[in-house]
């Protein structure tokens, strides 16, 4: 089986470490790893910005790069989606495109759909000793319906505690560039999240999605909260031992 | 009303810093949510409820040509009238029309999101005419000299204590119900003090939730009885509602009520559903002598067919406020006109303008929560993205974002240059993070900095590395 992964392009800036941790994972189940050079961004700022034209510009060159592949996986919710479900809307006026966006879509799963519906009961090898809190971004539990998978591999980790944030389904305030247009309004949004979590008694917060991770992990590190914060495919792939997000590099 | 939506910055960054207000919206908000959530969990059928409560008003306003002049025939068969509204001045002018015939003084006016929509208040006194707002929240911001924050709840930005010393102001004469500490209390004083207007009224104005277009009826759903006290002790009646609100006929409308009434309060009913026939007939033991209903239009006609059209399920039940984390966090004034919210990040730029209401549709993380919980499935989402795409084509999109979005985008199509240039800025605010795996503090990102720290990246990208490691 190959597959194609889009790293995304936060996790190939800010958290290489979670593209790795999903390499691993991928590969555990026998997969083999492509990552095609071509991919930058999956154009979604510009799309949440109103600019169709550069979104597009974007996606036909990554349609092209990935659509050939079998499987395509991402490690993020959010860029999984604009794949899925906006692709394709994008494309509504130009059958071409739209019927290649389509076929992408089809064959694009967020990393722990993937890995939840090909894994089988051992390709987990990790344990951790504590408690874990699942975050799911708005993107993955409400445009994909992400929401029973991660839990479900989260279960495999042995010694793993899952514990549930009050709220959840409240949004963390990130929202892409939303959360510097907006800097009030979202610092309240993950005030707001950052308490939960706090709240919950978790030792870990872990996520599919590192915009969403950066910014509660910047909010806990600002309120001095112990709590680590790791994007899901590092606890599943057993490497916590990388500094959490936010930590220092040494401790 | 005078929009302030160009200024919903302002207005947020002052809200957020107002602790009477936030206690309020703190309290009220998950009052609503978890009452929803009751009652739907009590209901399996929702979904499909939900379903057919859609396909009703898709059918209704593919045809709406059809029932809108149904119901002015049976309005009309009914003894009463219909008034014809392009635009808000043509609908108060048919307002003040008719309280002039009917020679009125006093005005009984129920809760209706359509005459703020309208500022018939606004044109009612100013022809010196005597306003009374008779919903307790309505009451309470029309001697506050306030605009609704919510549309089904429109004090819901106030406290117990603001509003007991409103009353204390205002109604400072003997005989009346004190002290004002719980809310019975002030609830007891409210209804002493309307119920002489009501029974000094010519005119009594409601809304409409529904109008039946089979038998010309108008729906109004309430919990305080006001609205039929407004429509049947006056000698007129006049309803005012837009165009969108007709449905073809009764068992149309008792499965939108079964949505609403759960979707707004997660009430299964609300406390008083009224349909309302024309005017009193000769064996009727009450009800007016004149049944008007004005029907305004005020845009929406441009909105069939278009872009915006599902907006028109609208059936105003506030949960998209209830669920939004922005509204949850600023409140409804923040959005500077009538309608607040996801369904009035929507509407306001297509009523009051894209350049006046710009900043709705881009104050949301686009989280989806309120197109989960719209009882129509209005892709509310799919809409301010809409407005944003409209906004960035008339160029109307800050000059700075513009040139960010280019710069990033001159990278992002070059892949070999992007991989170059993001490892370079990678690395370089990797050293500048000095080990400590964040920052506190950065030029250029204090939007971000203010309210958390900015976790430092881990050293190379992703895709650097990964070329490494395929090396053999």
């Amino acid at each position: 089986m190959r597959v194609a992964l889009f790293v995304s392009c936060l996790v190939d800036l800010f958290r290489p470490s979670a593209g790795f941790a999903a390499v691993k994972l991928l590969e555990r189940l026998g997969a083999e790893v492509v990552v095609p050079p071509a991919q930058t961004c999956c154009g979604q700022p510009a799309y949440n910005s109103g600019d169709f034209n550069t979104a597009r510009e974007l996606a036909r060159p990554l349609i092209d790069a990935l659509g050939f592949y079998e499987h395509v996986v991402v490690p993020s919710g959010s860029c999984t989606g604009m794949l899925v479900t906006h692709y394709p809307e994008l494309f509504k006026a130009e059958p071409l495109w739209q019927a290649k966006a389509e076929t992408l879509a089809a064959r694009t799963r967020e990393l722990s759909a993937f890995l939840a519906e090909h894994g089988g009961d051992d390709f987990i090898d990790a344990s951790f000793a504590g408690k874990v809190a699942m975050h799911d971004s708005c993107s993955a539990r409400r445009e994909l319906g992400v929401f029973d998978q991660p839990r479900a591999l989260l279960a495999k980790v042995s010694g793993l505690e899952q514990v549930e944030l009050q709220d959840a389904e409240t949004c963390c305030g990130f929202g892409g560039t939303f959360c510097v247009k907006y800097p009030d309004i979202s610092g309240r949004m993950v005030a707001d999240k950052a308490e939960a979590v706090a709240a919950s008694g978790a030792d870990l917060l872990v996520s599919g999605d590192i915009g969403c991770l950066m910014n509660i992990a910047g909010r806990l590190k600002r309120m001095g909260s112990p709590v680590r914060v790791y994007h899901l495919a590092e606890v599943l792939a057993g490497m916590t031992d990388v500094p959490a997000i936010g930590e220092p590099e040494k401790p | 009303m005078k929009p302030t939506s160009h200024a919903f910055s302002n207005n947020a960054h002052r809200a957020l810093h107002d602790k009477t207000l936030q206690q309020a919206l703190a309290k009220a908000g998950v009052g609503f949510v978890d009452k929803r959530r009751a009652a739907i969990d009590g209901l399996p059928e929702f979904q499909a409820l939900r379903q057919a409560g859609k396909r009703i008003k898709d059918h209704t306003l593919a045809n709406l040509d059809h029932y809108l002049l149904r119901f002015e025939a049976q309005v009309q068969a009914s003894g009463g009238q219909v008034h014809w509204a392009e635009t808000p001045e043509q609908a108060c002018v048919a307002v003040l029309d008719i309280c002039r015939n009917a020679n009125a003084k006093m005005v009984a006016k129920g809760k209706s999101m359509v005459g703020e929509e309208i500022a018939v208040n606004d044109a009612l006194e100013a022809a010196g005419f005597e306003v009374v707002e008779t919903d307790l929240g309505e009451y309470i911001i029309q001697i506050a000299h306030e605009p609704p924050s919510h549309i089904i709840a429109p004090a819901v930005h106030k406290t117990r204590g603001q509003i007991a010393e409103l009353f204390e102001k205002l109604h400072h004469q003997p005989g009346l119900t004190r002290p004002l500490e719980t809310v019975p209390q002030i609830v007891d004083e409210a209804r002493q003090v309307l119920r002489e207007k009501f029974l000094a009224s010519d005119v009594g104005i409601t809304g409409a939730n529904f109008l039946i277009a089979e038998t010309g009826s108008t729906v109004i759903v309430t919990n305080e009885g006001n609205g039929d006290l407004s429509a049947t002790l006056p000698r007129v009646h006049i309803v005012l509602a837009s165009i969108e609100k007709v449905v073809p006929n009764l068992e149309d409308a008792a499965v939108l009520l079964r949505l609403l009434a759960r979707s707004a309060t997660g009430q299964e009913i609300t406390s008083y559903t009224t349909f309302f026939t024309g005017p009193r007939r000769a064996d009727d033991p009450d009800g007016p002598e004149q049944f008007h209903v004005v029907l305004v239009d005020n845009g929406r006609s441009r909105m069939l067919g278009g872009d915006y059209h599902e907006m028109l399920r609208c059936i105003r039940c506030g949960a998209c406020l209830n669920h939004c984390p922005v509204y949850s966090a600023v409140g409804g004034h923040a959005y500077g006109w009538v309608y607040p919210g996801p369904m009035g990040a929507v509407l306001t730029p297509l009523m009051v303008g894209l350049q006046e209401g710009r900043p709705l549709p881009n104050a949301s993380t686009l989280c989806g929560r309120c197109e989960e919980v719209c009882p129509m499935s209005i892709p509310l989402p799919r809409m301010l993205r809409e407005h944003r795409r409209q906004e960035f084509a008339r160029r109307l999109t800050p000059p700075r974002a513009r040139w960010a979005l280019a710069a990033w985008a001159y990278f992002a199509r070059r892949p070999e240059l992007y991989r170059q240039a993001s490892r370079i800025a990678i690395k370089l605010l990797n050293l500048l993070a000095g080990g400590n795996g964040r920052f506190r503090s950065m030029l250029f990102a204090q939007a971000w900095t203010a309210a958390r720290d900015l976790p430092a990246p881990q050293g190379d990208t992703f895709m650097a590395q990964w070329k490494q490691r395929r090396k053999p």
